[in-house]
């Protein structure tokens, strides 16, 4: 038995070894979960109109997206929000946008909340709901892990540093936290406008909260109304040429803004 | 071929094995402390150990809360984990009807295979809503003990359970002799006699559990403090790593690292301990 | 051995026995509850999901609509890899351990201590570190490949613990009985005692096949995210677990076809061992007709 497995084993790392042909044009493009899924039906779609091309979308963070576009492991980089100071060296193709609301489970009686409650709650000046004019009730907050894109815009938008913040659950994706704030009574976090308002209509126990007067709708972070919105990057190290020109030249077409809506984010244009 | 040329043919093919097979670990170290260098060599060690706090984006690296969470969380599961592991076997083996036992074995190995993801999943959505009952935030070192639990139960009652099938025919037949009761043979006699095959399932346990990921993840909250209370929610050194490594750059990416390398650490520390409280448990 | 007058002094306790009994029961029936609820909860929001056209066709919207053949192709080439991989490496380990070294000497102590290190090695770190060594530095890219051999690290130290263990428990007399009848340790290896210690063997490869279908964190950076069909262990594929995880995590509306896949997922696992057991029941069956 042991001889045999030997022998399998060899055998098929034989087999392995043996040199395959790559596709004739293959377009390599890793980085942000948020933008994968969407890159990923782009990426179907572009092959049936290319026959002959392969497009592989990796994921694995936008950090990844822009580390490999810039060491060349990948042609393209995805990255869900945008371009830092020190990354100006790369260049960014905004494909769509998504806005970033507040959301309370739907059994909770508050329905608006001003900026600086909002701070408040957060930074726990207000750890119950009584203080702002819903019923008695700890609140839970929760919050995005250190480094997520969303994390940094919200921070921007209310002018807080990280370590500001008193959260109670810190989630990493945006259903973790959709998850998270239909299953708690109390919670408060802050999701993607569009993923929230699907799985509110959908019936999950979730309610998006106004922000500075403006409704967290996919319409309002459209017109550009809604004050907190991030775009969604593919990222290339120099000018895009060949195939890969034509991919994100093609993700920024009008061809393409059924997906981008199927995935809940807002197109780009009027 | 003659006998010996065989024998040491085998012994050399074996020794690759082996060579290669704790080479791995060799390989991952070192993977690890190239990437976590960067911030070694700019702040040093000790700041690891003596920020304030857990702010890498603003220079702040203090592991000390997530090691305790990591150790506390696997220390808890184990305890839940190792008698029900154990009580599995035994179950198997001794107590269960015919019919029971295929069904149950199947759990078993089931289990095994359920994805960390889908027990978290499953955590998330109805473990952590009924600790909320309790106390919130739900999200804490107890739900992700539990899930965690859950998951390395099969590890211990699988081993366990290896262990009671492979000991000799002579034992029951010397324990039936001398008049034992089935319960007087499992205390007395077969528990006793594998105890170190436990023990080994156990440490594999431990390990799953301190090494796991996404289920702990999706339940324990992930706040970076030191657990008062089982309801607390901690961020484990794991759980850190995928929560960050997306977006982390520079100085906070290679900080990850050093958390994956503090890991690997107790780990070591864990298993040196386990291996000479359990090489004396052996020898008495 | 404890004492024998020791355990005849333990026999007679009838409340000792009762309570052991029920306490065996009590911990059986509470994990057998645990997973009959995880299960239904998986049946309740899956199984209106679950059809043939949900098998046999690829995921369409990101995986909230269509099936995921594809993924469950691309999940047993990877769990198929790291079990080709792992299993001989493992079993020639955990021989020369059991067979060719002292139980704690210097030898089987380092390597012992190095394995239930890299047991508790995080399957994120091991993402981490397949793709950067399978990935980029062997070249192998994000493929079937590179996540078979990251998944063949990670399920390394099951596989010898257990068939380390299995092999210790066959007793030594055999060893000396085949000693005696002048075999060479070659052939009582082969002849005897991984056929005697079979069943542990297989024991350690059902968690390290569990195990290996069950990863998601080591596999997103090494076999990576792509949902098509793979044509060959070079093309990156996307296992179910990691689907899972997507779908969760990252696609709104993804739900159901999780807790579906996930049902899938307990399905192959439901094969795959009952398979083993099958081929090792024969195995068995044919060894002691042949004896």
């Amino acid at each position: 038995m042991l001889s045999k497995l030997f022998t399998t084993g060899a055998l098929i790392f034989v087999a392995l070894s043996t040199p395959v042909i790559a596709a004739d044009d293959k377009i390599v493009i890793t980085g942000s979960s948020t933008v994968a899924p969407l890159i990923t039906e782009i990426g179907k779609r572009f092959e049936e109109k290319n026959p002959g091309v392969r497009v592989d979308v990796q994921t694995g963070g936008s950090s990844r997206g822009i580390n490999d576009a810039r060491s060349g492991l990948a042609d393209i980089g995805m990255a869900s929000r945008a371009l830092k100071k020190d990354e100006s060296d790369l260049k960014a193709y905004t494909i769509a946008r998504d806005g970033i609301g507040v959301v309370l489970n739907s059994a909770n009686t508050v329905s608006t909340l001003t900026d600086q409650q909002i701070v408040d709650i957060y930074t726990g000046k207000i750890s119950d709901w009584s203080a702002v004019g819903g019923t008695q009730g700890p609140i839970t907050v929760v919050n995005k892990a250190e480094g997520r894109s969303t994390l940094e815009l919200f921070l921007h938008f209310f002018k807080l540093k990280a370590s500001d913040i008193k959260a109670h659950v810190v989630i990493g994706d945006n259903q973790q936290g959709i998850k998270t704030v239909a299953g708690n009574p109390n919670a408060i976090g802050y999701v993607s406008v569009g993923t929230a308002e699907f799985e509110a209509g959908q019936g999950t126990p979730i309610k998006l909260l106004g922000m500075g007067g403006v409704a967290a709708s996919v319409e309002n972070v459209r017109n550009g109304s809604f004050p907190l919105a991030r775009p969604l990057n593919l990222v290339t190290s120099k000018e895009p040429t060949g195939m890969t020109k034509l991919f994100i030249d093609y993700t920024q077409s009008a061809d393409t803004h059924d997906l981008v809506k199927e995935q809940f984010f807002v197109p780009n244009g009027p | 071929m003659s006998r010996t040329a065989r024998d040491t043919c085998l012994l050399l093919g074996l020794s690759v094995a082996a060579i290669v097979a704790s080479g791995i670990l060799l390989l991952i170290i070192l993977f690890l402390s190239t990437e976590a260098w960067p911030v070694f060599s700019q702040v040093g060690l000790l700041k690891f150990a003596f920020d304030e706090a857990w702010y890498p984006t603003e220079g702040a690296f203090d592991l000390k809360p997530m090691l305790v969470a990591s150790f506390a969380m696997s220390m808890l599961s184990i305890m839940l984990a190792a008698p029900l592991g154990i009580a599995s076997a035994v179950f198997c083996r001794f107590y269960a009807p015919p019919v029971f036992r295929r069904a149950y074995q199947w759990i078993i190995i089931l289990l095994a295979g359920i994805p960390s993801v889908v027990l978290g999943l499953w955590g998330l959505t109805v473990i952590v809503p009924l600790i909320l009952m309790l106390a919130p935030p739900g999200a804490s070192l107890l739900a992700g003990s539990l899930v965690l639990a859950l998951m390395i139960v099969p590890t211990v009652a699988l081993t366990t359970q290896a262990a009671l099938a492979s000991i000799p025919q002579f034992y029951w037949v010397g324990a039936a002799a001398l008049g034992l009761s089935r319960e007087g043979t499992l205390l007395g006699v077969a528990l006793p006699a594998i105890r170190s095959s436990i023990f080994a399932g156990i440490m594999l346990a431990m390990a799953r559990a301190l090494g796991e990921t996404m289920a702990v993840l999706m339940v324990s909250g992930n706040v970076v403090q030191l657990p008062t209370s089982l309801f607390d929610p901690v961020r484990t050194l794991t759980a850190n790593i995928a929560l960050e490594m997306a977006y982390a750059t520079g100085d906070h990416r290679s900080a990850l690292f050093v958390s994956g390398l503090a890991l690997t650490v107790l780990v070591f520390i864990l298993a040196w301990v386990a291996r000479r409280s359990g090489g004396q448990v052996v020898h008495a | 051995m404890p004492e024998p007058a020791n355990l005849i002094d333990r026999e007679i306790h009838p409340v000792r026995d009762r309570v052991l009994l029920g306490a065996v029961w009590a911990a059986a029936m509470l994990v057998a509850g645990a997973f009959v609820w995880l299960l239904a909860d998986l049946l309740w929001h899956g199984a209106g999901r679950l059809d043939w056209s949900f098998l046999s066709t690829a995921p369409r919207n990101s995986g909230r609509a269509g099936g995921i053949w594809p993924i469950v192709v691309s999940t047993v080439l990877i769990v198929a890899v790291a079990i080709v991989v792992a299993a001989p490496l493992g079993l020639a380990t955990a021989v020369l351990l059991s067979e060719f070294t002292r139980r704690g000497g210097a030898t089987e102590r380092a390597i012992g201590l190095s394995l239930d290190v890299l047991a508790g090695v995080p399957s994120i770190v091991f993402g981490l570190f397949g793709n950067a060594f399978f990935s980029v530095w062997l070249g192998l890219g994000f493929s079937i490949l590179s996540g078979g051999l990251t998944l063949a690290c990670m399920v390394l130290p099951i596989l010898i613990r257990t068939a380390e263990t299995g092999l210790r428990m066959v007793p030594d007399d055999w060893r000396l009985g085949a000693a005696a009848l002048g075999l060479s340790r070659t052939t009582a290896l082969h002849q005897i005692l991984i056929p005697v210690a079979t069943p542990v063997l297989l024991a350690g490869l059902m968690l390290g096949i569990g195990r290996a279908m069950a990863e998601t964190a080591a596999l997103v950076f090494t076999s990576g995210y792509v949902d098509r069909m793979p044509s060959s262990l070079f093309d990156s594929g996307r296992a179910i677990s990691v689907h899972i995880y997507d779908l969760t995590m990252n696609v709104a509306g993804g739900d159901r076809s999780a807790y579906a896949s996930a049902l899938v997922l307990i399905a192959l696992l439901v094969l795959v061992n009952g398979a083993a057991i099958w081929l090792s029941d024969r195995t068995l069956q044919r060894k002691i007709a042949t004896r």
